[in-house]
């Protein structure tokens, strides 16, 4: 017999795992011919674009919540044209003394005559339909109930035609569909990861039918599960990586055309829903927070299975 | 039952049954000492890859307590019996060459598996198929090789790793006599550098060519034992019967 092997004869108390290559030899690789990475790459598609949907929204949300948070407005709703406007420029001067206002406008008749165009006409008489003088406010801090009541306080004897609201309120509507549209966004992330969980463990599952064969010759050898689930997590990694890749090409493919669409829009509350650097990093995250859930559902799988061998 | 504390596996009254099925394996008791070359034989359904299962630790036996090395194999945790499987070298009936790998990557498994770097198993690999006759073939993958050559890449990959023990079911099931007699001095020369080596086989001509060889036979499950090689002390180094009768070495 050939002594040559004395020199190849392993240490019995070496564990070190199969080299890269040769581990991954040990399953056939489909790759891109195969159907996990296009599974994987479809799954990502979509994760990315719920994420950048609901990262989209919070950003149009927290754009809005602070435009709007310092933001009250003054109505004088009086019927009579000169007192509401003595009430207004009154309150004008009052305001502006005021510690808490940082700056006011009072938004001109033309211009809010040009606003209710829609529903009252053009050219609609001030005294047919009498349109309360709006004075656009800006406090230093956010608009809290305080505040508030403090303006109130101040205009009451002066200008006892003045209602005084904060922006953000008339928003809460909107602030809450956000809210649960973020929500929705959320929960279609966690679905589609445990969706793909579900896909790598069916995979894993069937190379494991697949290869019962090559697993329990290399069991039989002395492989430790360890290395058995190496192979298995390895061959779904490098499938995965490449999903993850074409899935995050074609996430952000939708992403940008959809952003280019909405910017097409030039609404000013939908101009800050864009997506920020930091956001962008989260999506590119994506696909390796799937490549890292596929490679461990796939080394669970394989270890459960390992563990009815003896 | 009287054991050497050095014996490479002692079997104590092990029975194995499938399921519900009656005993496969019955009352099996043997040591096997180091150094040693066995041959099993019996009938066909008599046991012999049941036996051998147990001996390379692809099953546990129902009952009965099972020694190798020294260490109680059957209460053993389960990770620690791949160090146990590393000692051994397994030559199966059906061969179990992994399809998609060539015969060289085949037989370089059991060394990869324990970790040899790749640089120090090449030249060995390339030996160890020289020496069966393969070569030529190394790059091929098992479906484009014969039974005879399917069935000797299974041998290199058995005695690559220079195992303590070789568990070998009928090994020279699919070759020409010239090559199963040259693969049995492979056997014999892995046996003189201490491999005990256990051999399943009802060719009787076989037990013919390796004169210090010992015979256990299974006779529906039981094992009997004409050659008292499984005495202990034994009384003297037993020859297969045939052997001593043809004078053949």
């Amino acid at each position: 017999m050939s002594r040559a092997s004395d020199s190849a004869a392993p240490s019995r108390q070496s564990f070190l795992p199969f080299r890269r290559n040769t581990a991954t030899q040990l399953v056939p690789q489909a790759r891109l011919a195969g159907p996990m990475p296009w599974v994987l790459a479809i799954m990502v598609t979509l994760t990315v674009i719920a994420a950048a949907g609901g990262l989209a929204l919070s950003n149009l949300a927290d754009g809005a919540r602070g435009e709007l948070s310092g933001g009250a407005t003054v109505q004088i709703v009086e019927a009579a044209p000169a007192e509401r406007n003595r009430q207004a420029a009154v309150s004008v001067q009052l305001l502006t003394r005021h510690p808490s206002v940082a700056s006011l406008r009072r938004v001109p008749d033309e211009e809010l005559s040009r606003l209710l165009e829609p529903w009252l006409g053009v050219g609609a008489s001030n005294e047919a339909v009498p349109i309360p003088a709006l004075i656009d406010v800006r406090l230093r801090t956010e608009a809290t109930e305080d505040e508030l009541r403090s303006i109130r306080r101040l205009l009451a004897d002066q200008a006892p035609a003045a209602r005084i609201d904060a922006q953000s309120n008339w928003l809460r509507p909107v602030f809450a569909t956000i809210r649960s549209l973020q929500w929705l966004a959320i929960a279609l992330v966690a679905l589609l990861g445990l969706t793909s969980a579900s896909a790598v463990w069916l995979a894993a599952r069937s190379a494991l039918g697949t290869n019962r064969n090559t697993i329990e010759v290399v069991h039989l050898l002395g492989g430790t599960d360890g290395q058995i689930a190496r192979i298995f997590q390895r061959s779904i990694g490098i499938d995965s990586t490449l999903g993850g890749a074409v899935g995050l090409m074609l996430g952000l493919g939708v992403v940008l055309l959809l952003g280019r669409q909405f910017a097409g829009l030039d609404s000013g509350m939908i101009a800050s829903g864009g997506l920020e650097w930091r956001d962008w990093l989260v999506l590119a995250a994506i696909p390796i927070a799937g490549v890292a859930i596929a490679m461990l559902t796939a080394r669970l799988t394989v270890l459960a299975a390992l563990r009815r061998m003896l | 039952m009287i054991t050497a504390a050095n014996d490479v596996v002692t079997f104590d009254n092990v029975g194995l049954r499938y399921g519900t099925e009656r005993e496969v394996l019955s009352d099996v008791s043997f040591s096997l000492h180091p150094g040693s070359f066995y041959f099993l034989t019996g009938a066909s359904g008599a046991g012999k890859t049941s036996l051998l299962k147990l001996l390379y630790l692809a099953q546990r036996p129902s009952r009965g307590m099972i020694s190798m090395f020294g260490a109680d194999v059957i209460t053993l945790p389960r990770n620690r019996l791949p160090a146990f499987r590393r000692r051994l070298g397994v030559v199966f009936q059906d061969f179990r060459l992994v399809p998609h790998l060539s015969a060289f990557d085949n037989v370089a498994l059991p060394l990869r598996v324990s970790g040899v770097r790749e640089a120090d198993l090449r030249k060995s690999v390339s030996d160890m198929l020289e020496w069966v006759g393969l070569a030529h073939r190394s790059d091929a993958r098992p479906a484009t090789l014969s039974g005879g050559e399917q069935q000797r890449v299974a041998i290199a990959r058995a005695v690559i790793g220079r195992p303590d023990m070789l568990v070998a079911d009928e090994p020279t099931g699919n070759v020409d006599p010239e090559m199963a007699l040259k693969l049995l001095r492979l056997f014999e020369a892995l046996n003189r550098l201490g491999t005990t080596v256990v051999v399943a086989t009802h060719d009787v001509h076989l037990l013919r060519k390796v004169p210090d060889s010992m015979i256990m036979r299974l006779d529906k499950g039981r094992l009997s034992d004409p050659t008292g090689a499984l005495r202990y002390p034994p009384k003297r180094p037993m020859r297969a019967p045939d052997a001593h009768e043809n004078g053949q070495s």
